[in-house]
């Protein structure tokens, strides 16, 4: 019998009877109910159950529950104290955004709290060796920095009143659960009652495979249920894309990637996570994986889907005037190979989710970015009615795009059909790492050339992209990488062609930028190749070949507004000037430490390309007066909850404050498409406006008022004011309908598009976001060792609905392009953890100065576009571009790790004098 | 059902290991946790345990007439507060760059040397401070250099029934001495070393250097001194030129991989220059 450990939590006693070993993390969680303190990794590599011990700031994964005898444990849950609702740390995040989707914040709020009670005033340096360890995805740890700074700060958070909401830098909506552990995400509510589901996967990238006796290995193994098999899954193939659907829930004879899964164990939590792999009757045939493209499209080279000939999964191209002739005509023409590699989404919540049957339905909580899909999808898998299917998303802890595949969703669906129990299931870290999506590695040849002037004429680029094993969002890249390739240019004569080869690796799919970021790569530094040749300015060439509205884009499209990218780069022009002034200033002294400067620039569609991706939102007013919108879009830490409400409130006339949210809900919200593609503030902000402001209008009509009114809700009574006349509707005398409402708003909308025709032609997005960003560096060339010292970024959103948002997403955007250039490698099998696979710290991260552009789109609600992706696209080539400058040496492989630099940096200084 | 052993002092935890308790058994040692669970990063364990932590007395670090005495429960933390000679600065800058505080304040130095990572921040400094291990055992204390303790990759001398207790860190023989350390690595934070060097010096009333201990980590499969180098800075003047003397054929005894952080060919040519910098440095400031 375990004897009990006694010890406080948050200042009440405790005895927990459990295992020592066990860890405090998951005593907190599943002894005592404390799902504020998260577990991203189990490790000590993420920091995110960061507790404190004693006052004393520890990773609870690591600490055995026995070592907390006699001990003070303070969580989240107590930073506030009895009665109040956040502490003054907790409201400096609040007021700065400094929690995005939440899932580290409840961390950075303990190894703050260490921080504050040791020294009350800390500085930058001291605030970053406190929260130096733990890992945050989405901030970018810009405004983490500036909430303890401002700890003592006595603001208040901004309150926008009816009709000025927009453009309001007020705090988040759904703000306040994130920082005090209230907030539920994938893990965080799974019924007591719940059985547990392990995926088994294969250690093998490519292998036949049988399975001996299962039921003699169940006997054997008393707890566990249910072995899951790929005949389970009523319709065994899935995919995000119609006509493509690849991807088995389990695999069935072949697995075609390492970490793929090919049994789940469905029973009892402690039997399944104590059963090793090796003990499930798998009998593994190895197979010669092909694990690049020149294996996988080698001549008989084995053919991984029936349907796929020579692996080419998909292919996109965009073709207009006569590229190779007018290369040939050009003044000065660039070429190069670039190549990246595998990147990690590294969200910092694994995933994790429950289901239930409920009747001939079922339901699954989950972490999601795209719940309709996820619906749509698992229905199909179990061969069961769309609507038979609920997804009620749980707050979702990072995704940038790797949340928008299934995970554990068709898994825990048909484990719960068949078992009538519910069954909940969390990937560890290396398995959500093994066998989730990845950015495309891409290997990129192009040629830019341009006159004289600097004027670009001829674009050729090419790329290849390693899609992995499974189709994923492989052709979504194919096709937007093509449209992108030339960069946020005009050139008259473009032949751009992207092609996404299957192949043994991990399956790549969605990643912040559909292979964009990539593209700008080259892009970029082929532009910083022809100002060299040319002697011009790298801003100025830049500049004299920006799209500007009126011109027409390379499908052929004639942009008719908010094209941006002009103002960016003439608000970057004396910062410019600046950042050259000081690097050369600080490179006349001696010593290996070399300052450059660089600038990247991009262009990025917003929504899905040349694809009809419409949204939907509702609106409503019940007898009691409690407004409330019907949101179906997902927020995953980017804001859209509050940038919904901001813009709904205004096109209605009512203050933020009084709109409360369903958000997500597949069988209570409209369907609004995916949280991908920049596209949510442009397409559902759209929708929320409109349904917004039919909502108004019916109100103004119940009042016969005129449009310029002002509407006010009190109680159960709204108010209407037309200039001196006053109107009451009393909506508790209304008859409502089956759901309390009594009068609701919709709106729809749908970005017109034009898809794309046999040469890439057509008007694939309605709007782009565009941007410019400038980077400095300080290279230690004898180490190869980049640290980036500032990055300005100049981005025209359109309009900035919420400023903080925007400046947030802008941080973490460049958080990852700093990632993706410097330090970002997955390699499949050897890092799949958070210390192999790293991610840049709060020690990493640059000072950053944002400008913001508001180029309106007429389009989009109040003129607002989407910045998601944008912020990411510009940073890596720009420290390409700055790391060229510090040392001449033209980088074409990324990241740009120590080892590669310094290699190319020897090698350059060989090639010079071998010269003289 | 797996044991949990916590004893609350060192003759119990010894007789544990010697007696009935343990003996014979596949067991694991457990102190501060922060080598121990990453390694189990799936189920909860379910091993036997002794759980040293309680040995109170193994928390503390004593200064001698001749040695210093660490104990091997001192956190990285307490390294890093304690008030200590300039002969630690190398082992206080160490102790800062050991993961991030979460794993400072609980990590200890007798964990960091057991689990014997070729990686491991502490071994370099403590290398260059000449430190050397008490073993206990119930039969009695067995004293080894630390070189002689740490065998290979995860590998050490440590016997089934001892446990490491303390380091012993001799006092320099003059009243002038200094230590440095330099880690690299790809962030800032929580990262595993790419090259690590640690470096101590006894300077004579002359300002020349009587004796000199310098150590390179993640360059070969146990972190390791380089004793040409140290032979070469004997006698040398102590200033911001020291690094001159250090030369590639000094760093032969390293046997460096290739792996995701860097290149063998990589950690040669950066360990030269950090141990360059490194000696300039502290030639500059002791």
């Amino acid at each position: 019998m375990t004897a009990a450990v006694h010890f406080t939590v948050n200042g009440s006693a405790v005895a927990v009877a459990a295992p020592g070993a066990k860890r405090l993390a998951d005593v907190l969680r599943d002894d005592l109910g404390l799902k504020g303190t998260k577990i991203g990794c189990n490790a000590g590599d993420c920091g995110a159950c960061t507790v404190l011990l004693d006052g004393e700031q520890v990773c609870a994964c690591m600490v055995p529950l026995a070592q907390a005898e006699g001990r003070a444990v303070e969580s989240v849950e107590g930073l506030a104290g009895s009665g109040a609702e956040i502490n003054a740390l907790q409201a400096a995040f609040h007021r700065h955004g400094a929690a995005q989707c939440g899932i580290c914040t409840p961390a950075m709020l303990m190894a703050g709290s260490g921080l504050l009670a040791q020294v009350p005033n800390p500085d930058a340096a001291e605030i970053k060796d406190a929260l130096g360890g733990v890992l945050c995805r989405c901030t970018g740890y810009t405004k983490i920095i500036e909430a303890v700074l401002d700890v003592a700060g006595a603001g208040e958070p901004i309150v926008a009143p009816a009709g000025a909401a927009v453009g309001a830098r007020i705090a988040k909506v759904d703000g306040l659960a994130k920082l005090n552990g209230a907030e539920k995400f994938g893990a965080d509510g799974f019924p007591e009652d719940a059985l547990w589901l392990r995926v088994v996967r294969s250690p093998h990238a490519f292998a036949r495979f049988t399975l001996g006796d299962m039921d003699e290995f169940i006997a054997a193994h008393p707890g566990i249920v249910r072995v899951l098999k790929a005949a389970d899954a009523p319709e065994n193939r899935y995919a995000i894309l119609p006509g493509l659907k690849d991807q088995p829930v389990l695999a069935q004879n072949m697995v075609r990637m390492r970490g793929e899964g090919v049994v789940a164990l469905v029973g009892a939590r402690a039997t399944i996570e104590l059963v090793c792999d090796e003990e499930l009757p798998i009998t593994y045939q190895p197979l010669e994986a092909m694990l690049d493209i020149a294996a996988a499209t080698a001549p008989g080279a084995f053919q991984l889907h029936a349907d796929r000939p020579g692996n080419i999964l998909a292919e996109g191209k965009v073709i207009k005037g006569d590229a190779e002739a007018a290369l040939a005509d050009c003044a000065a023409v660039a070429e190069g190979q670039f190549k990246t590699t595998y990147v990690e989404h590294a969200y910092i919540e694994p995933e994790a989710g429950w289901a239930r049957r409920v009747g001939d339905r079922i339901e699954i909580h989950v972490a999601t970015q795209t719940p309709m899909m996820n619906r749509d999808e698992v229905a199909d898998v179990m061969q069961l009615a769309h609507e038979d299917v609920r997804i009620i998303p749980t707050a979702c802890g990072g995704g940038f795009g790797g949340k928008l595949d299934l995970s554990v969703q068709p898994l825990i669906a048909i484990a719960a059909w068949l078992t009538r129990r519910p069954v909940a299931a969390i990937y560890s870290r290396p398995e959500s790492m093994a066998s989730t999506t990845k950015r495309h590695p891409a290997f990129m040849d192009a040629r830019f050339g341009c006159d004289a002037e600097g004027h670009l004429q001829a674009v050729k680029f090419h790329t290849d992209v390693d899609t992995g094993a499974y189709a994923s969002w492989g052709p979504t890249v194919a096709n937007r990488v093509p449209v992108h390739a030339m960069g946020p240019y005009y050139v008259p004569h473009v032949a751009t062609s992207g092609r996404a080869v299957l192949t043994n690796g991990p399956s790549c799919g969605a990643f912040r930028g559909f292979g964009v970021p990539q593209a700008a790569i080259t892009h970029e530094t082929l532009l910083d190749d022809l100002a060299e040749n040319l002697g011009l300015d790298r801003l100025q060439i830049r500049l004299t070949n920006a799209l500007r509205t009126g011109q027409q884009t390379a499908t052929g499209q004639v942009l008719e507004a908010s094209a941006g990218l002009v103002p960016c780069l003439e608000l970057l022009v004396p910062h410019w000037q600046r950042a050259l002034d000081e690097a050369s200033a600080f490179n006349a002294g001696a010593g290996p430490r070399r300052r450059g400067v660089g600038i990247g620039c991009m262009w990025y569609g917003i929504g899905n390309t040349g694809l009809s991706n419409p949204s939907t939102m509702r609106v409503t007013l019940d007898r009691s007066g409690k407004l409330t919108l019907f949101n179906g879009a997902v927020d995953i830490g980017q804001g859209s909850t509050t940038i919904m409400a901001q813009i709904c409130a205004d096109g209605l006339g009512l203050p933020v404050a009084q709109i409360s949210q369903i958000v997500g809900d597949t069988d209570l919200t409209k369907d609004a498409g995916k949280t991908s593609a920049s596209r949510q503030t442009f397409v559902s902000g759209k929708a929320a406006q409109l349904a917004g402001e039919d909502l108004r209008q019916k109100i103004l009509r119940l009042a016969n008022a005129g449009p310029e009114s002002e509407i006010e809700l009190s109680g159960a009574v709204l108010i209407v004011r037309d200039g001196g006349e006053r109107h009451e509707i009393d909506l508790s005398a209304f008859s409502a309908g089956g759901d309390g409402t009594v009068l609701e708003g919709q709106g729809t909308f749908d970005p017109p598009t034009i898809a794309l025709d046999e040469n890439g032609q057509g008007t694939p997005y309605a709007t782009y976001g565009f941007a410019a960003q400038i980077a400095e560096v300080e290279v230690d060339t004898e180490l190869g060792v980049t640290r980036v010292v500032k990055i300005t970024a100049a981005h025209d959103v359109g309009r900035a609905i919420n400023p903080i948002q925007v400046e947030g997403q802008v941080q973490g955007g460049i958080a990852q392009g700093l990632g993706l250039a410097l330090m970002e490698e997955y390699v499949p099998g050897r890092s799949d953890n958070l210390h192999d696979y790293l991610i840049p710290t709060i020690g990493d991260m640059p000072e950053i100065e944002i400008l913001v552009v508001e180029d309106e789109e007429p389009l989009g609600p109040y003129g607002a576009k989407g910045v998601g992706e944008p912020g990411l696209i510009p940073t890596a080539p720009a420290i390409f571009g700055a790391i060229r400058h510090a040392t001449g040496v033209r980088l074409t492989q990324a990241p740009a790790l120590p080892h590669r630099l310094r290699a190319a940096i020897l090698a350059l200084e060989k090639s010079r004098d071998g010269n003289e | 059902m797996a044991k949990y052993l916590r004893p609350e002092t060192l003759a119990t935890a010894l007789g544990m290991l010697k007696g009935d308790a343990l003996k014979g058994a596949p067991f694991s040692v457990l102190a501060g946790g922060t080598d121990f669970y990453p390694a189990r990063v799936g189920p909860a364990p379910d091993e036997n345990l002794l759980d040293i932590s309680a040995l109170n007395n193994l928390r503390a670090i004593d200064e001698q007439p001749d040695h210093w005495r660490l104990g091997a429960l001192t956190t990285w933390s307490d390294i890093i507060r304690a008030e200590l000679p300039p002969i630690f600065d190398g082992l206080k800058l160490a102790a800062r760059e050991v993961g991030g505080v979460q794993i400072q304040n609980r990590g200890t130095l007798g964990g960091n040397l057991c689990n014997a990572s070729p990686a491991a921040d502490g071994v370099p400094p403590l290398l260059s401070l000449g430190a050397s291990v008490e073993l206990s055992s119930a039969s009695g204390v067995q004293t080894l250099a630390l070189g002689d303790f740490i065998l290979g990759a995860r590998k050490t001398a440590l016997q089934a029934d001892q446990l490491l207790t303390s380091l012993i860190v001799p006092k320099p023989s003059t009243a002038h001495a200094a230590g440095h350390f330099v880690k690299l690595g790809a962030r800032k934070y929580m990262i595993i070393s790419i090259v690590m060097l640690a470096a101590n010096i006894e300077i004579d009333g002359a300002g020349r250097i009587s004796a000199a201990r310098v150590a390179a980590g993640a360059c070969s499969e146990v972190a390791c001194r380089l004793p040409a180098l140290e032979n070469a800075l004997n006698s040398a003047p102590c200033d911001a030129r020291l690094g001159d003397i250090a030369m590639a054929a000094h760093l032969a005894p390293l046997a460096p991989l290739d792996d995701l952080r860097g290149t063998a060919a990589y950690r040669r040519d950066a360990a030269l220059v950090l141990l360059r910098r490194l000696l300039n440095e502290l030639g500059a400031r002791a």
